[in-house]
């Protein structure tokens, strides 16, 4: 049985999809083997590094992960912490000690510090097997989201608004003057002058729409330069 | 016998089906949506979820669950307005979708949560448990669920011993001995997940219209592949329309 390889770099799968026959490939992330056949188990782009196959997934909700950096909703008080919406599956808790440096005393009202529906940049720092979550806002650039706007994309995609080593979300701050913080799970959360973050909604929502292809960055780079009317370095 | 030349009212050839389309993401807030249409059926397929699951004794610590619901809008019809709701039919749909779609979906990694999936009909004309097993595949791709294959699905059945592929509405009624089969089989695997009858038969129609089922399987696979692929298409869209909307909108802001 000769290897083959059905697919090229960067190709988009559906699941079921026969990627590589033979057994010197190797199936990795979105990927299976079935019997001499290595296939696709969910739609993602086909990744090929050296004989290992894998796909980058192109949707599909937030699967918590340890160490992320995600923006939530306060919702519900606990009785020493707050429940956050994270938009996944299941609610995570916020508790004291890992929310703020100052000395709460016993019976305080811990609305004072957080209320319902306020919303936070927090890390995760812990996920168990069943997906339970616990997060923490001791860190730098984690904090209360007072004012601004909130806006919910696919969760897949954040790493392309994000950019490589930032470089996407750090134009977009550049070019608009706004605070923008951008949770791994989808979540995104836009500060600064009411025109500059519709723009900043626009061109990320552009990202979301497009973020399967290459030569994102220049083609938003133009599109910023254009409504802003200043240079993007 | 199969290769009896039988004239079908519509004129199709035995070994045909009515047009089939189909297309991904047609509802946006949805996680995952498809439309598939083969003839007058028309199902619409909307996907939520890993969602967490309510009433809570129906979660699972071990994987996330699949929960299908199946129904016809009341117009859908042939004319009559129906009782709109859940009834026994509806019912017993839900549940086989969901055992003919459960097999291929893997959502271990979300336990105590569930997959919703739901299915609706615009327009029906027979076939529509297959179209709606057709849509929802569609849809469960489309919201990135981790599967190993699609599931694809075609009524097959015989016309006084001839067998047929895809019966419709007229045809399910057809004057004679008349038998419907709704088969659902894994692509990759040739596994079937849905096999059901109804009407009157023989062993021997049964098998042969199965095997004409199997080959008639693949072309609608391709249909569903085709349609998730069209919806990431290769080229940048979209920034000239956000462009002059944004434009407008700022302009009118200064004034």
């Amino acid at each position: 049985m000769t290897a083959k390889l059905h697919i090229q770099e960067r190709q988009i799968v559906v699941p079921g999809q026969v990627l590589a026959t033979g057994l010197e490939y190797l199936p990795s992330k979105g990927t299976y083997r079935h019997n001499d056949t290595i296939r696709a188990n969910r739609i993602g782009l086909v990744q090929i590094d050296g004989k290992v196959i894998k796909t980058i997934p192109l949707a599909g909700r937030y699967l918590p992960k340890r160490g992320d950096t995600v923006v939530g909703r306060i919702s519900d008080v606990l009785i020493s912490g707050w429940r956050v919406d994270l938009h996944t599956m299941v609610d995570s808790v916020l508790s004291l000690k890992e929310a703020t440096n100052e000395y709460i005393k016993r019976g305080e009202d811990l609305t004072r510090y957080f209320a319902l529906d306020d919303w936070i940049s927090c890390k995760i720092t812990q996920v168990t097997s069943q997906n339970l979550v616990d997060v923490s806002m001791r860190g730098p650039g984690l904090f209360k989201l007072e004012g601004g706007t909130i806006i919910e994309v696919d969760s897949q995609k954040v790493p392309r608004i994000i950019g490589a080593r930032g470089s996407m979300v750090r134009m977009l701050k550049k070019a608009t003057d706004c605070n923008v913080v951008v949770g791994q799970n989808g979540v995104i959360w836009i500060k600064g002058e009411p025109d500059m973050e519709v723009i900043v909604i626009r061109s990320i929502r552009l990202i979301e729409q497009n973020s399967h292809l290459q030569g994102l960055t220049e083609t938003i780079k133009e599109f910023l330069e254009d409504l802003t009317g200043n240079e993007v370095e | 016998m199969t290769k009896k030349e039988i004239t079908r009212h519509d004129g199709r050839k035995w070994n045909e089906t009515r047009t089939i389309s189909a297309q991904a993401g047609v509802i946006p807030q949805a996680d995952g949506s498809a439309v598939f249409t083969i003839g007058n059926s028309t199902a619409y397929a909307a996907v939520y979820g890993p969602q967490e699951l309510h009433p809570r004794f129906m979660q699972n610590p071990k994987t996330g669950i699949l929960r299908c619901h199946y129904n016809m809008l009341p117009f859908s019809g042939p004319g009559s307005r129906g009782r709109p709701g859940p009834n026994r039919r509806s019912q017993e749909i839900s549940m086989v979708t969901q055992n003919a779609l459960s097999p291929v979906v893997d959502l271990t990694d979300y336990p105590n949560s569930v997959v919703d999936v739901h299915i609706e009909f615009t327009q029906t004309d027979a076939g529509s448990r297959c179209a709606g097993i057709c849509a929802a595949a569609i849809a469960l791709a489309d919201a990135g669920i981790v599967m190993k294959d699609l599931v694809s699905a075609v009524a097959v059945g015989h016309l006084d011993g001839t067998v047929v592929i895809d019966l419709d509405g007229e045809e399910e009624h057809f004057d004679g001995e008349v038998a419907d089969i709704p088969i659902a089989i894994i692509p990759s695997t040739g596994e079937v997940t849905l096999l059901q009858m109804d009407g009157l038969t023989q062993p021997e129609l049964i098998i042969e219209a199965i095997k004409r089922g199997r080959e008639e399987i693949e072309v609608i696979t391709k249909v569903q592949r085709d349609a998730l692929l069209k919806k990431f298409s290769s080229e940048i869209t979209g920034v000239q329309e956000a462009k002059t909307a944004l434009k407008k909108i700022l302009s009118e802001e200064k004034k």
